[in-house]
Order: structure tokens, then C-alpha cells, then sequence
């Protein structure tokens, strides 16, 4: 804590803000338009509304690159979170956020917060959260520290979300050695609402009162927005007190305390918004500077956990579940009676003033007063010159599997960490609470229907950072491809995306490289499956001691399934089922599984991915899902084809009887575009009239046999020696 | 017959229960804040899970003396059928209108998983829709729901006939692989497994319906019956 703070022309002098995250040149460029130096509450306020984590300064540029808008998104990226129409006047609302650096520091509280703060963003817009999405990634080598990991930040996603009580229905987890230092933990909320009842961040119409509401104010996470946008280093580990500590029960009020007040205060409410990075200052200034308006507010009336708190602390605390309302005047009482119904704490801290002027007094002094553009719109945004990294200029040789052990092969992979049943950790989480999950974790999507409607919401969270490595442009849009896959398989047609944008340093030349690269994927893959971009995050500065993560983008994908009668599920239902593949397979083993397996890296070119043939195998797909004449449905990916047998067969032991032409190696190869679908043989004729030669019969499925007839070679075991690999191998290697 | 559904701060499974024993099981059904101080018109009380009060201290430990706790004793006292899922046996148990006590899972995990049960008593209000030993699935989604009682309560907890509900494949280390029990009168019942989540095809399964069907069976006639 500061005992005296330092004046302007110290600050000038010894340059403080260069620990916080600012250079020079920026705070010079603030002082400049402030037109005298600032006191030491404003460039703490500019620290944090300047750091990349709340103003974009380095991926602006590349998000502007995104598509946005169709004819069914009613909010696009700006508000706390997205919102499509569904249809029966409901609309969807969804958005995910990353808790890298905290997870990386304190796994358990840095795991919850992030849980904690997307919900917040989702009712803040007057949407109930009804369920949530996780996307992990761990490093590969299990050692004490890691497993310690793994088991708190899996602890404090369900500690948080289990209490709560928003299901988390899907997700993913992977491991890789790319991400031994800097774990991602991605979190995403979906909820539901009417469309008429759409909030937005605002604070408008001068004398109108500024609430504060929810949890005090104390001392933990100060900056964190500028922690979350630097890199780590092994030789500091004092980073601790900018992570927050959530408190579930808490927000479980909030929620249903503000979702009051958008749905029965109509009146009376102007704008809401959540208090995230950089806590009560990015969402004060966001409000006015989003409205038009300026802002004054006391800080003595800030609800304080401790004593002698600075404005500084004040403002960039981020204290979890706290919300700020904008209360249209003579309203004020109405409201904070209801808060004080929930037994929370709710007081009217400010005003919205005419102008444009953001002023905070603390004990009677003006300690702030500066245009609130300052803070939200004059941040300069940066471009680095990208370069090819070295090892997209030279890629390894293609990688040539040779299978001498096909039986022992495939035991192998089905062991590899990121093949293997992630139940041991899902099956901590509440996936029914609510009760509407119809498809629980362990499916290809994550499906809940939506009370009041006809309908259901298909969810899926995916990334391939392993894939981008080896080409950004290519992976990207595989990400987007696979997440659409997923949802294609439950039945569902894609309505949008969010993503989190996990890379390292965007100043490197390289890191700037695969941005630009994967966003060109992303793009042009939204485009093809009608999926905008309506929220999201950046991570930038997954960085130890300078060396960065894979390129990341994590991709959070929602459908709507219009007919209930034709969700379809990955298990095989029942022995005499036929089996068919559909979508071409090729020799695609660069970036495999199999290649990790075989050599420990994954290296080469990427091939096997084909944008247009993928929409037209998605969509073949959906179309014999919606006549119900499929009645299994699993996309191929991670592992190819050897691997989505066994996760079809895994629920009830039910085996396969196959002859096919493709050979052993291609049994592992992981060309996109393709699903396995299982047709009951009533239908088998209906099916083939329509699916014509983009379906090959594969086989049909065995009452636990598994005899597989390939073009050179032959396996015949029984699916329960599979299964209990796929099964159990995770939770042993975790244990 | 009409069900009042306790809402504490930090119920999660209300409004799911709400929902079963209204919409689903056709029963009359309401939500009773627990700083409500009276359940006078109610036939059935329905405490539900999800974390009360945050459930920090320990599960149930604080709800058990919210303001409607003395009107749910006195109605128990008066033969009044009580019903508590997960989060709602914790506070019957810390309450004392249950014996024993649920501890964190062997695992010392959250474990949600469908599990497999057996109805070993279809005797009692709880459980006269099911027929005798009937296996049922009912999914589990809990972190302290290890039945503990001490000896000699537990063999007159079995000579009493006072256990309802048993895993088949223990997941959580609870004595004589109890899942649900009722009191020695046999009007209060409290169950780990949510049966509320149990009464649509369409989320995976109905065998918790019988639990609803078995109270409106059992109240039927009741004071207060639905118009």
C-alpha cells in the first residue's frame, strides 16, 4: 500500500506507470491531451483502461477484421455480451472470457472468478445464465504441480458454477506441452431471454443516479486488467494479490436480484453493467462514455471491505459480484429496497452529468477530473510488421506413419491424454441443475432446451492451438469447422460464435504473424457457416520467460435445434445398427495424434481441410438428422476414425463388424469434414437414396465384438477392452 | 393437495422442484421464502437442494435456523410429509428431524453422475408408486452426501425398515449404502439423488416420478386439495 502518493511531477520524473503496464510515449500522449500531467488516481485510472485486457490496443485491429452482423444477431461485440433471435420471441445471449493468468497463480479462485465474471456479463444484458462452457488447456507432463492444477482450476469451475447453480454442459480439455507454464482456462455462459427485455451498459439523462451494488469493495485483484496483459517470469511469484476470490452464493443474489430489475423495473432502469477488468472504473466510464454523458461520483459512498483504502485502490480493485446501475432519478429508493430485500449491499455513489467530464472526489477532493474519452476511446491502437515464423518458412517433411502393431497402437492412442474419457473431470460439475439438459458432457455438444419454446440450444467450446502452430490461417478456420461439426452432429444448425483469443506477445513480429493469419481463417470460415462473431475476449502475454503458448483461439459455438424429436446422440444404440462414414478420408497425419504418439511433436504442413466440402458434409448431415434417420451421429477429430468408434461404443459396450478400404494408417488419419452415423436398417434405404455416395457403409454395429477388416490388416477384439482404456486411462495418469 | 417449496438463499433446485411437482407430476405447488414464518394450508413440504446460505460453514449448518425451520419441525411433529433432496436432507439432518449426518463424498470430489438405485422399502409415502425392489436410475450431483450414523442408530435406522433408497454402486462411501431414509415415523424422507431430475423422457429418464406420484397418492384427499 502507498503511504503518500506520489505528486505529478514525481510521477513524471520517476515513471511509476511503467510497473503498471504503460510506456512513455502513452503516458505522455495522456498527459498531452489532458493538457497538464496527471496525479497519480488519474494514471492509475489510465493503466488500467489502457492495458490490453480492457482497451484492445493491439488486437483492435485484427477484431475489426471479424464478421459480426447477419440478419439474426440483435447485438453484436461492444455490450458485456452477443445476442441472437431464436425465434418465439427469445433470444439467446452468450459470450466467453479467459482467466489464463489468474488460473496460473491461485488455479482455484482464478478458475472461479472467470466463471463468476461471464455470468455476470450474461445478466448484466437481462438474460438468465442457464448454462456454461469450460475450455482448458493443460500442459502434457503430469507432475505434482500440474496435477495440483488440473485439480483446482477443475475444483473451482464447479465450485463456483455447481453452487450457483447454471449447469456446465460441454467443453473441452488439452494437454500439451505448450501449455505446461500457461494453463488456459477459457469460460463461457449462455442464457436465455426475451427479446424485448435487452440491456445495455449506459448511463444517460443528466441527475440520473449512479448504484452501486453487491459485494464491498476490498484490496484483491488491484490491476489485475494489467497483470492479465503482461507476461510471467519464473523469478516472481508475488503476483498473488491480483487475483480475486469469488463468492458463489453472493452472486446467486445478484442474479437473481438485477434480473428483477430488468424484468419488473423497467421504468426505472437505465443501463447495467458488470464490474470486470479494471472493476469500477472500465464499467463507470464504459457507461457514460457508451452514453455520451460525463459522470461524478463519491468515493466515500463506495462500500469498503477495509479501512484507508486510496481512489486508486479504489478503482481498480476487482473485488468480484458487483454490479453498477444507472437509476432514471426519483426511482433511486424503489431500487435499493429491492437490493436490500436480497440482503445486499446497494447505494447511490453518482450522478450523470451533462458533458463529458469524469470526476471522482474522495473526502471532499476532487482527486479525478479528466474527459472521459481519456479513458475508453484515445487509446492508440498498435500494429506490429507480422513476420513468418521460422518454422511456418521450413515445415518438416510429411509425416509417414508406418503400423506394425495395430492392436497395440490403437490401445496406445486410446490412452493419449487428450483422447482419453475426460469424465474423472466433468463429472465434477452440476450438468443437470435447472433441469433442462437434454445432452450432457461426454457428447459432441452440450444440449439444453429452452423452456417456454419448441426448441433447444447446441453448445460447444473447441480450440486447436496444436493445428494453428502449424499454420494459423488453416487452423483457424479448422476451429471454426469443428465447433460447427460439433453441433451439426447433435442436430442443431450454427447461429454464432465467441471466441477468446489466447496468444503470446503481440509486439513479437510472430505472435502479430499468427494473430492476423488466424483471423483470416476465422473469418472466412465464419462466413461459410453463417456463424458472426458476436462477443468475445482477448489473452494476449501467455508468456514465460519469453516463450508463448500455441496460437489459441478458443471458439464458443451455439446452434438451435427447432425439433426436439431429432436431437441424436454419439452412442451406438443398439447391435445391427449400420454404420457409415461420411466425408472423404486422405493421408493426413501432420499434427495428428498419431504423430504425437509416434514421435512426440507435431510438425509438418497442415493438410486434409476442405472449407466448402466440410458445409456440404455439415449439411448432408443435419438434413438426415432432421428426417430422423440417423440415430447416432459423432464427428471425427482428435484421433480420426480409430478414436470415434470407441467413444460410440464406450456407453454400452456395443462393438463394430466392419470391412472397409481404408488402410491401418488411415484408420488414424485426421482429415476434417467427416462423421460417423449409425442408421437403424429399417431406414438404411431412405438414407442411402438421399446421402447417395457421400456416406460409405462402414459396417454395423456388434453386441461387443470388434472386428475391423481394413485393407491391409485385420483387428479383432472385443469394444470393452477399448472402452476401459478410453475409460480409465486419464483418471490413472491424474491420480 | 397442496406443496410448499422452500426457497432459502442459495436454493438452486426450487424452482426444478417446483417445476417436477407442478408441471410434471400435475400437483398444486408453491415457493415459501424461508423467512416465511408459517406452512398453515400446506399438506407436503418440499425442501430442495443447491447450497443455503452459501452452505460455508457446512451443509445445512446455517439454514437450520432460518424462520421457517420452527414451522417445518412443528409440522413434521404433526405427521406433515416431508420431503428433502440433496442440499434439503443436509438441513432436515443438521435440523435433527433426520438422524445421522452426510460427509464429504470418499473422493472428497463434487460427483454428478446417473446412479443406479434400488427401492428396498416401497411401504411408506415416498415410495408406494414404485413396485418392491425396483431398480431405478436417478442422477447424483453432490459433494457431501456420505450417510454417516453411529451404530446403534444405524441398526435401528434398519430395524425400523427406515431406508428407502440404495446405491447399487456406492459413489460416495455412505453407510449400508444409503441413499435416502425417512425418520422413524415415516413421514419425513430425505434423499441424496434428485428424482426431480428424473421426470422427462426428454432430459433422460422418469423414474423419479415416482417419488411425486407416491405423495400425491399418499396426501390424497388431503385438506387443502387442488381445485
Amino acid at each position: 500500500m502507498l503511504q503518500t502518493e506520489l505528486t505529478p511531477e514525481q510521477i513524471r520524473d520517476q515513471k511509476p506507470y511503467l510497473q503498471l503496464g504503460l510506456t512513455e510515449a502513452e503516458y505522455n500522449l495522456f498527459a498531452e491531451r489532458l493538457g497538464r500531467l496527471p496525479n497519480y488516481t488519474e494514471m492509475g485510472l489510465q493503466s488500467g483502461m489502457w492495458s490490453e485486457h480492457c482497451s484492445y490496443k493491439y488486437s483492435k485491429p485484427i477484431l475489426k477484421t471479424f464478421w459480426t452482423k447477419n440478419d439474426r444477431v440483435l447485438m453484436g461485440p461492444g455490450e458485456g455480451a452477443g445476442v441472437i433471435r431464436i425465434g418465439e420471441g427469445k433470444a439467446v445471449v452468450f459470450k466467453a472470457e479467459s482467466h489464463n493468468h489468474p488460473s496460473a497463480v491461485e488455479p482455484y479462485e482464478g478458475a472461479a472468478t472467470g466463471i463468476g465474471g461471464i455470468i455476470r456479463d450474461i445478466f448484466s444484458i437481462g438474460a438468465k445464465p442457464v448454462a456454461s462452457l469450460d475450455a482448458l488447456a493443460f500442459g502434457d507432463e503430469f507432475d505434482a504441480h500440474n496435477k495440483n492444477l488440473i485439480d483446482q482450476v477443475v475444483a473451482g469451475i464447479g465450485g463456483y458454477g455447481n453452487a450457483i447453480g447454471i449447469p456446465t454442459v460441454a467443453g473441452e480439455v488439452q494437454f500439451d506441452p505448450g501449455y505446461q507454464k500457461n494453463p488456459l482456462v477459457n469460460a463461457m455462459t449462455v442464457g436465455v431471454m426475451d427479446e424485448k427485455d435487452i440491456q445495455k451498459g449506459k448511463a444517460a439523462g443528466v441527475g440520473n443516479a449512479i448504484i452501486y451494488v453487491g459485494a464491498k469493495t476490498g484490496r484483491d485483484g488491484i490491476n489485475g486488467a494489467s497483470f492479465a496483459s503482461a507476461e510471467f517470469s519464473d523469478a516472481e511469484d508475488a503476483d498473488r494479490s491480483a487475483v480475486q476470490v469469488g463468492d458463489p452464493f453472493m452472486e446467486k443474489l445478484l442474479t437473481d436480484a438485477c434480473l428483477e430489475v430488468t424484468h419488473d423495473h423497467k421504468d426505472a432502469l437505465v443501463g447495467i453493467q458488470d464490474m470486470g477488468a479494471a472493476g469500477l472504473v472500465s464499467s463507470s466510464a464504459e457507461m457514460a462514455s457508451k452514453a455520451g454523458y460525463g459522470m461524478t461520483m463519491d468515493l466515500d459512498l463506495i462500500p469498503q471491505r477495509e479501512p484507508g483504502m486510496t481512489p486508486f485502490e479504489i478503482m481498480l480493485s476487482e473485488s468480484q459480484e458487483r454490479m453498477l446501475l444507472c437509476i432514471r432519478a426519483g426511482h433511486e429508493q424503489e431500487i435499493l429496497d429491492l437490493f436490500k430485500g436480497y440482503d445486499l449491499d446497494a447505494v447511490v455513489c453518482g450522478r450523470v452529468e451533462n458533458g463529458h467530464q469524469y470526476r471522482l472526489l474522495h473526502h471532499g477532493e476532487v482527486v479525478c477530473d479528466i474527459p472521459v474519452s481519456l479513458l475508453t476511446d484515445d487509446v492508440p491502437t498498435y500494429t506490429t510488421v507480422p513476420e513468418k515464423p521460422e518454422r511456418l518458412k521450413n515445415p518438416a517433411p510429411d509425416f509417414e506413419p508406418v503400423i506394425e502393431d495395430l492392436e497395440g497402437t490403437y490401445k496406445q492412442l486410446l490412452a493419449m491424454p487428450n483422447i482419453a474419457s475426460k469424465r474423472s473431470l466433468y463429472r465434477r460439475y452440476d450438468a443437470q441443475v435447472q433441469t433442462n439438459t437434454v445432452i450432457a458432457p461426454g457428447g459432441d455438444a452440450g444440449v439444453i432446451r429452452v423452456r417456454g419454446t419448441h426448441k433447444a440450444l447446441a453448445m460447444t467450446a473447441d480450440s486447436n492451438g496444436r493445428l494453428l502452430a502449424l499454420d494459423p490461417e488453416i487452423g483457424g478456420a479448422i476451429t471454426v469447422a469443428e465447433a460447427a461439426r460439433n453441433l451439426v452432429a447433435t442436430g442443431a444448425e450454427p447461429l454464432g460464435i465467441t471466441d477468446c483469443l489466447n496468444y503470446g506477445d503481440p509486439s513479437k513480429p510472430e505472435v502479430y504473424y499468427e494473430l492476423q493469419e488466424s483471423a483470416k481463417g476465422i473469418v472466412a470460415a465464419t462466413k461459410k457457416f453463417n456463424t458472426p462473431v458476436i462477443s468475445g475476449n482477448v489473452s494476449l502475454y501467455n508468456e514465460t520467460d519469453h516463450h508463448g503458448i500455441h496460437p489459441t483461439p478458443m471458439i464458443g459455438m451455439v446452434g438451435l435445434i427447432e425439433d426436439l424429436t431429432a436431437i441424436t446422440t454419439v452412442d451406438f444404440k443398439q447391435a445391427g445398427d449400420i454404420v457409415y462414414l461420411v466425408g472423404q478420408t486422405g493421408d493426413d497425419y501432420n499434427g495428428s495424434s498419431l504423430q504425437y504418439l509416434q514421435t512426440g511433436a507435431y510438425a509438418g504442413r497442415l493438410t486434409g481441410f476442405d472449407l466448402e466440402a466440410e458445409k456440404q458434409t455439415q449439411d448432408l448431415v443435419l438434413t438426415l438428422i432432421r428426417k430422423h434417420l440417423v440415430n447416432a451421429a459423432h464427428d471425427l477429430s482428435d484421433g480420426g476414425l480409430a478414436a470415434a468408434i470407441v467413444e460410440m461404443g464406450a456407453k454400452r459396450d456395443l462393438g463394430l463388424i466392419a470391412d472397409t478400404t481404408l488402410t491401418t494408417t488411415q484408420l488414424f488419419s485426421e482429415t476434417q469434414g467427416r462423421f460417423l452415423l449409425t442408421v437403424k436398417p429399417e431406414d438404411q434405404a431412405v438414407f442411402e437414396a438421399i446421402a447417395q455416395d457421400q456416406a460409405v457403409q462402414l459396417g454395423v454395429v456388434s453386441t461387443g465384438d470388434f472386428d475391423l477388416k481394413l485393407a491391409d490388416g485385420e483387428l479383432h477384439t472385443q469394444m470393452s477392452q477399448l472402452t476401459t482404456i478410453y475409460s480409465e486411462a486419464l483418471a490413472c495418469a491424474l491420480k | 393437495m397442496k406443496a410448499a417449496v422452500l426457497t432459502f438463499p442459495g436454493s438452486n433446485c426450487d424452482d426444478d422442484l417446483l417445476w417436477a411437482v407442478k408441471d410434471i407430476a400435475g400437483a398444486d405447488a408453491e415457493l415459501v421464502s424461508a423467512k416465511s414464518e408459517s406452512l398453515d394450508g400446506f399438506d407436503l413440504v418440499l425442501v430442495p437442494g443447491g447450497f443455503s446460505y452459501g452452505d460455508y460453514l457446512r451443509s445445512g449448518a446455517i439454514a437450520k435456523f432460518a424462520p421457517i425451520m420452527t414451522a417445518l419441525k412443528q409440522f413434521a411433529d404433526n405427521g406433515g410429509y416431508v420431503l428433502g433432496i440433496c442440499n434439503g436432507f443436509q438441513i432436515l439432518t443438521e435440523a435433527g428431524l433426520l438422524p445421522g449426518a452426510l460427509q464429504w463424498n470418499t473422493s472428497l470430489e463434487f460427483i454428478c453422475e446417473p446412479e443406479p438405485l434400488k427401492v428396498v422399502n416401497n411401504q411408506t409415502a415416498f415410495s408406494n408408486q414404485y413396485p418392491e425392489d425396483q431398480a431405478i436410475t436417478l442422477p447424483i450431483a453432490h459433494g457431501e452426501g456420505n450417510y454417516y450414523a453411529d451404530a446403534d442408530t444405524l441398526a435401528e435406522i434398519e430395524a425400523n425398515h427406515q431406508v428407502v433408497f440404495r446405491y447399487a454402486k456406492n459413489p460416495n462411501g455412505s453407510l449400508n449404502d444409503i441413499a435416502g431414509l425417512t425418520n422413524k415415523a415415516g413421514n419425513v424422507l430425505g434423499m441424496m439423488p434428485h428424482p426431480e431430475r428424473a421426470v422427462e423422457a426428454l432430459l433422460g429418464g422418469t423414474d423419479g416420478l415416482g417419488v411425486f406420484e407416491s405423495l400425491i397418492n399418499a396426501t390424497k384427499g388431503a385438506a387443502h386439495a387442488a381445485n
